[in-house]
């Protein structure tokens, strides 16, 4: 049963701690979101469980073990993160693009095996690129380029998946199907994924369970129905935004 | 297929520059003279051919393979299609230090090696540079350069001027500075044959670690690269090529940025075929260049590098216009 574990981690950026002791566990199968108002600490706290940015205090473990004690090319066959920059200059492929999550295993010279192959040929079908994988990447459309890049995580096949706002550049119907499928994946793979949403109402229809932030660290944990009540709402996110039901479910709503 | 015959149309466009400038010259000599001169017929046209003619095209097919190898790792790791050691200033820390040292007495061996280390500092200032930049990299590496440029002509022109030994071959010495191929040695030859083929080895070794920064350092350390380790050994790389072009040739601009960036649209993004074939590239285009540099004002002769910065600067300013509107 793979566990990604952030226990009591402190961190930030020189003087400026971010992290304050937080804690947050991710077991398979579930779609953890992690939510809260700006500021909050959840791009940090997602850096921290990639293994980007080194706690302070505290640790991140998967499966019990420290992932600071892990080589890159170890934390990559276990951890996949999907990039919030995904815009480059160079004429890559979709195929490339897609290629690149199995830099963690290739052959010192950069050798691909079948498997590498095989992996590429089932991330470009399982995100529906196939008509688009000579393509170059520079020319996508941004929710093309998104799949492209979440292609590139799933090639990684990794137990574990983060996602930083992965729907921040896309429209409303296509930022729900491509959460529906992360939330498909997870169960059908049984992947433990963490997605940063600024969304609160997506974050709560796609999402096992809802981590809420405030000043650097997790204050709230639970299913999405425990969590959106108009008490935490108002003392987390401020005045401003109201709880309603909408088909047996709570919905946020702003208050003109 | 598609590769393999980009890279024979490659290898072919080098074999074909070479024997250009191995048949152009000043003193016209015929074809079947030049095969007799190249396998060891005395008298001058085999000193012509075998001293002069021979060493330069050898010469030229190093100093434009390396810097087109050094523009590709350099526009792959800043992911930025205008950074080349010419107009990131790798080149100008480079020639400072291989100044430095003739002036203090320094012959072959030592001076391309002089030339790495300035060409390391001056790369990894650049890098770090451009780590401080987030969205505006692409200015702070050119800004980075053209500061890094003129400190260094400044520096220049004050050992030139201050150094007994460098007075006395200041016509020689400047053209050099200037990009110039036309008295190379065959003992310069050697070192610097040793100094590219090891940065080209590690630019071949590290090509697909190069891919996984498409999106960044912090996504090259997800995917499963060492950054630090990656990093300073493509920054080593770009500098032991760098410093061998300098030490060969001085500063010729523009190859290291047009030849990776043009084949790029021709083979793919993928470095493990960008490199290989920007060498082959830049070796040609820089012999044809300095056939191009003995031929236009004929008798007189131009530094190679002044053909490039004629086509080579045009070029620049369209990408930077074009990159103006993607980027910043």
């Amino acid at each position: 049963m793979t566990t990604l574990h952030a226990q009591a981690v402190t961190a930030g950026y020189g003087a400026r701690v971010v992290l304050h002791a937080c804690t947050l566990q991710i077991a398979r199968g579930e779609v953890v979101a992690i939510v809260g108002p700006n500021g909050a600490g959840k791009s940090t706290l997602l850096r921290a469980l990639a293994g980007l940015l080194r706690p302070s205090s505290g640790s991140v473990e998967l499966d019990g073990v420290d992932i600071a004690t892990l080589a890159r090319r170890d934390l990559a066959q276990r951890i996949a993160v999907v990039p919030q920059i995904f815009d480059t200059l160079f004429p890559f492929t979709v195929r490339e693009v897609v290629a690149l999550g199995r830099t963690a295993r290739l052959g010192r010279f950069g050798g691909a095996s079948r498997e590498d192959a095989a992996a590429v040929e089932r991330a470009i079908v399982d995100l529906d690129l196939a008509d688009l994988a000579s393509r170059r990447i520079d020319r996508l459309s941004g929710g093309e380029r998104q799949r492209a890049v979440l292609a590139m995580a799933l090639a990684q096949e990794t137990d574990v998946l983060l996602l930083d706002e992965p729907t921040v550049h896309l429209d409303p119907s296509h930022q729900v199907g491509m959460l529906r499928l992360i939330r498909e994946l997870a169960c059908a793979r049984g992947l433990a994924v963490a997605a940063v949403l600024h969304d609160l109402n997506l974050a709560a229809s796609m999402a096992t369970r809802l981590a809420v932030m405030a000043g650097g660290r997790v204050v709230c944990d639970a299913a999405p129905e425990t969590v959106i009540s108009a008490e935490l709402i108002r003392d987390v996110f401020g005045p401003g935004l109201a709880v309603s039901r909408h088909d047996g479910r709570p919905v946020v709503l702003p208050v003109p | 297929m598609r590769t393999f015959s980009i890279l024979a149309f490659l290898v072919a466009a080098l074999v074909a520059s070479a024997a250009a400038g191995i048949l152009v010259g000043a003193v016209a000599i015929g074809p079947g003279d030049v095969l007799a001169a190249l396998f060891g017929s005395n008298g001058v046209n085999g000193t012509i051919i075998r001293e002069l003619r021979l060493p330069r095209v050898l010469g030229a097919a190093l100093v434009g393979g390396s810097l087109a190898t050094a523009g590709a790792l350099l526009q792959g790791l800043l992911r930025n299609p205008l950074a080349d050691p010419f107009v990131t200033g790798t080149s100008a820390g480079a020639t400072l230090a291989a100044v430095a040292a003739i002036a203090l007495g320094a012959t072959a061996p030592i001076v391309p090696l002089a030339a790495f280390a300035g060409a390391l500092v001056a790369v990894t200032i650049v890098w770090r540079l451009a780590q401080l930049g987030g969205s505006t990299t692409v200015l702070t590496v050119l800004l980075a350069g053209v500061v890094l440029t003129s400190f260094v002509g400044a520096v220049v022109t004050f050992v030139l001027v201050s150094s007994d030994r460098l007075a006395l071959r200041l016509r020689a010495v400047l053209g050099w500075l200037q990009g110039g191929v036309s008295v190379i040695s065959w003992d310069e030859l050697a070192v610097a044959t040793i100094i590219v083929a090891a940065g080209l080895g590690f630019a071949l070794v590290l090509a697909h670690r190069l891919d996984a920064y498409a999106f960044g350092e912090e996504t090259a350390a997800t995917l499963g690269v060492d950054p630090d380790r990656t990093t300073t050994a493509v920054l080593g790389a770009t500098a032991l090529l760098s410093g061998a072009a300098v030490a060969l040739a001085g500063l010729v601009g523009f190859v290291g940025l047009v030849i990776p960036h043009a084949l790029r649209f021709a083979i793919g993004a993928t470095h493990r075929r960008l490199i290989p074939a920007s060498f082959l590239a830049g070796a040609a285009a820089l012999v044809l260049a300095d056939v191009g540099a003995r031929v236009v004002l004929s008798p007189a002769e131009l530094p190679v590098g002044a053909i490039t910065g004629l086509v080579g600067a045009p070029f620049f300013l369209g990408l930077l216009v074009r990159s103006r509107r993607v980027v910043v």
